[in-house]
């Protein structure tokens, strides 16, 4: 009876095994939600012929799921929206090193794990954008500068729960250290406006009702209520406009959207061509530009709306740091009160 | 009374408390990994979120409950009593259109709210239109707000008091209602003093789901900028990367909705609510003039707010973005949310007809006890419940590949049936609160009276009382079917790959902050929800006058 069962299972397993290995797949855990990157994966099936599937969650499910499933993973790519989650599960051993030639030379090196363990494949920076009708440009200058007493109660800003505020302060505790990063988040707890709540875009529609002066936000948003199909958001976007801070020593802090090959990864050569395709630079443009992010890929021509906003100094800071110094960056937060 | 059921071992070891029990160890399963978490675990941040995070949650946590619990009674009660008892213009249509804003989940209800109120929202820019030169916030109210966030809650969250109270008072035997009445009773003594009372089971069962909901409500939390339990419990395990005290925090959470399912079940004291179930078909008591339309206004008043304008902003986001949006693929976004509610609101039904029934026929402590147990899953967060979930399907996957010769393919893990297990242990009590309140207003006459004709209880279950309980049934396959269709974080992290729902569709993009765009799925969601809410309102409403 036993051995009866065995054999059923066996086949049932083998008839779920092959339906796996026999086409060439290549199977990605993203926490990308974008239209264009299924269009990316489309158009690389049709090229390789390695059919891509793929399951959407927020990247710390993710990272848990693959922890739990361990050497039975079915996933090959760990894809996600910021250099932090990268970090971690590099941290918890899920990702292994990859030697890429082509990997190498499309992504800078400030932008990709120095082992290989992840990759840039889009940058986003994290930017103060300003009411243009009551905050000259001359009166700021770098993120430090905002916990100064002048801007007292005039700044808006989101949760710290956010994966990008919470790298924002671990950018700051690498370059100035731990105690002046706590400083500075106690500073700015003083100046905010309004208790943290609501996403970047609602940061930048206080500026617009008048709520705040200064915001702190991903520049994408401003693109997307730029070019909002609703003319509410887009007279906020009218009213604001975007200040690249510490122009004048390190650059404007940037985070990465980017992807790694996982450990036990059943089809690794699939996910490393994938991970190939995806930063080459005919994917960069439209893979960073449906978002208004920025491509990682130096070679690939900026897209209308980032020309517009102009060249900038970015922190050279290797994107790993974020990771390195979060969860610190999450303590302090809370000491500062910095809901 | 049915005493001699219970006195006798032999009699507790009957194919019912056996099968409770298995079903209830089987829902218990995620969580006897997570009690595994908790005992083997380092809790590595734990003082620091004791000393910073905790005291601040908590008091928000016990005031959004508090508020959420007044509001859902103050929409749901009245307008229930109303529909239940008289006769109004409207009054079948509001019936079941009261129950429409069950299907918003609560975090897009937060974000429609805000869009609507905020300052590029339609109401600020007329206001800003109408009366030019002034450039700043309009309203007084603040919409992101601890008040703000009791009412959008409670605003979607009321239905459940609403449709658990009303079939109550529909069975309520009019009989005791009518008695009252030729006694002289004006008809607010009538509800204050006897059917108020009779229906406090219903009410306590409809507010507990409705809490429970709320406590379990990240989104809508988050975004309004209020700390709760919840975010504490997320903030411990995504951005302090200590899993353990997440896990340990969802144990405390636990802990309070026992605490609080304790003394609701302690108040209730040893009253029975049973009437007999002697349902014929009382006259509902017509209301004329003023009165008539004054109750159509007080429960069309409620869906105006709570469904009507939110998806009248929803219809306007979609207008603008669904040429963007809408792709061949939605048809099969709509089938797999419809088959995957349906089926897990089957399963899950059965299986709290299973134990309530159960626990109504033997009335043990003991029983209570494992029944309640099988609930757990509807105060413990969803992501959380997915960690238990998965390390058992991998388990399982495991112990499959050892069998089969070393082959390690993956059965479970990303299995529609994994899936479908996860859904039934996270809202199984939905379903069993609703059917522990039917039996419980059957009472155990029913159950004493056939048996001293002979009937044993599973007949006496088959032939009486679940045609008698038929509006509980559908009213527990309708919450869930509603509650699978817009779950979340479970669906999101247990699904195969390449595998759509609705509700993910639609937060994709609100994630990605596109509200507009993720309009046009949530409305497909709600007309998901919207047929079988018709169709089990009216199965619903037929119980109080079977024909």
């Amino acid at each position: 009876m036993v051995k009866y069962l065995k054999v059923c299972l066996a086949v049932l397993a083998g008839f779920f095994m092959t339906a796996s290995a026999q086409e060439k797949v290549v199977n990605v855990y993203s926490h990308r939600h974008y239209e264009t990157d299924k269009r990316l994966f489309a158009q690389f099936e049709k090229e390789s012929g390695i059919k891509v599937n793929i399951v959407k969650a927020n990247a710390d499910e993710l990272i848990n799921r693959l922890q739990i499933e361990g050497s039975n993973s079915p996933a090959d790519i760990l894809l996600t929206v910021d250099a932090g989650r990268l970090w971690r599960a590099q941290e918890r051993g899920l990702l292994q090193p990859v030697e890429s030639e082509i990997l190498r030379e499309n992504v800078p090196a400030n932008l990709r794990d120095p082992a290989g363990h992840w990759f840039g494949l889009t940058t986003r920076a994290r930017v103060i954008v300003y009411a243009a009708d009551r905050v000259k440009p001359e009166e700021l200058s770098t993120y430090e500068a905002l916990a100064e007493r002048r801007w007292r109660k005039r700044i808006a800003v989101r949760s710290s729960e956010n994966i990008y505020n919470q790298s924002l302060l671990a950018s700051l505790i690498a370059n100035d250290g731990v105690d002046a990063a706590a400083k500075w988040a106690e500073g700015m707890v003083e100046n905010l406006a309004r208790k943290p709540k609501g996403n970047d875009r609602d940061q930048i529609k206080a500026l617009a009702s008048g709520q705040a002066d200064l915001a702190i936000v991903n520049t994408y948003y401003l693109g997307l209520l730029l070019h909002s199909e609703d003319a509410g958001e887009r007279e906020v976007a009218s009213k604001v406009a975007i200040c690249f801070p510490n122009q004048g020593d390190r650059g404007a802090h940037i985070n990465i959207s980017g992807a790694g090959v996982t450990r036990h990864a059943p089809n690794k050569d699939a996910a490393i061509k994938l991970l190939e395709f995806l930063s080459g630079a005919e994917a960069q443009a439209a893979f960073a530009g449906s978002n208004y992010e920025y491509p990682v890929n130096p070679r690939v021509p900026w897209s209308e709306q980032l020309q517009a906003w102009g060249e900038f100094k970015a922190d050279a800071l290797n994107v790993g740091e974020l990771g390195r110094h979060n969860d610190e960056a999450v303590r302090i937060f809370d000491r500062a009160g910095w809901r | 009374m049915a005493n001699g059921l219970q006195t006798s071992w032999r009699r507790a070891w009957s194919p019912w408390t056996v099968s409770t029990a298995a079903l209830t160890a089987m829902v218990m399963a995620p969580f006897v990994v997570l009690a595994g978490y908790l005992v083997f675990g380092v809790a590595a941040e734990w003082g620091h979120i004791a000393r910073h995070l905790l005291p601040r949650y908590i008091g928000n946590t016990a005031m959004l409950t508090a508020g959420v619990a007044l509001v859902t009674l103050l929409i749901g009660v009245p307008t229930a009593w109303l529909v239940a008892v008289y006769d109004f213009p409207a009054r079948r249509t509001l019936a079941w259109a009261l129950l429409l804003p069950l299907a918003i989940p609560t975090y897009l209800a937060a974000f429609t709210w805000a869009g609507i109120l905020d300052w590029a929202g339609p109401v600020q820019s007329t206001l800003r239109r109408t009366f030019p030169g002034h450039d700043g916030t309009w309203l007084p109210f603040e919409i992101m707000s601890m008040p703000g966030a009791i009412l959008v809650l409670a605003s979607v969250l009321y239905p459940y008091v609403y449709l658990v109270t009303r079939v109550s008072f529909q069975r309520q035997s009019h009989l005791v209602l009518e008695a009252a009445r030729t006694l002289g009773r004006p008809p607010l003594q009538c509800f204050l003093r006897v059917a108020l009372p009779l229906a406090r089971p219903a009410m306590a069962g409809g507010v507990a789901l409705a809490l429970m909901e709320t406590l379990n409500d990240y989104g809508a939390v988050k975004y309004y900028g209020i700390d709760t339990f919840t975010t504490a419990i997320f903030r411990a395990w995504f951005g302090l990367n200590d899993m353990t005290s997440a896990i340990r925090l969802s144990a405390c959470l636990l802990g309070a909705v026992a605490l609080v399912m304790a003394l609701e079940y302690g108040l209730r004291g040893r009253a029975r609510f049973g009437n007999g179930g002697s349902d014929q078909g009382a006259q509902r008591l017509r209301l004329t003039g003023w009165r008539g339309w004054g109750a159509s206004l007080v429960c069309a008043l409620p869906v105006l707010v709570a469904f009507v304008v939110p998806v009248l902003m929803l219809s306007a986001w979609a207008a603008s973005t669904w040429r963007q949006v809408l792709e061949r693929d939605f048809l099969l976004l709509v089938r797999n949310s419809f088959l995957l509610a349906a089926g897990a609101a089957l399963v899950a039904v059965v299986i709290a007809i299973v134990i309530a029934f159960t626990v109504h026929l033997y009335r043990r402590r003991s029983l209570r006890l494992i029944a309640g147990a099988a609930s757990v899953g509807y105060a413990v967060p969803g992501a959380v419940i997915a960690i238990g979930v998965l390390v058992l399907c991998i388990a399982g996957d495991r112990l499959l590949g050892r069998w089969s010769a070393g082959h390690t393919g993956l059965l479970f893990t990303g299995s529609v049936a994994a899936l479908l297990g996860a859904y039934v242990v996270r809202f199984l009590a939905v379903g069993k609160q609703t059917m522990s309140a039917g039996f419980e207003g059957l009472g155990n006459r029913l159950q004493a009276a056939s048996r001293t004709l002979g009937a044993g209880p599973s007949r006496t279950l088959f032939q009486i009382e679940l045609p008698l309980l038929r509006g509980s049934v559908a009213a527990a396959a309708l919450l869930l079917f509603v509650e699978v269709l817009k779950e979340l974080p479970l669906t999101l992290i247990l699904r195969p790959f390449n595998f759509d729902t609705l509700a993910t569709r639609a937060y994709q993009y609100a994630s990605e902050e596109m509200l507009a765009q993720s309009a046009a799925p949530a409305l497909l969601i709600l007309l998901t929800g919207l047929l079988p809410i018709i169709l089990i309102n009216r199965l619903s409403q037929r119980q109080a006058s079977p024909s």
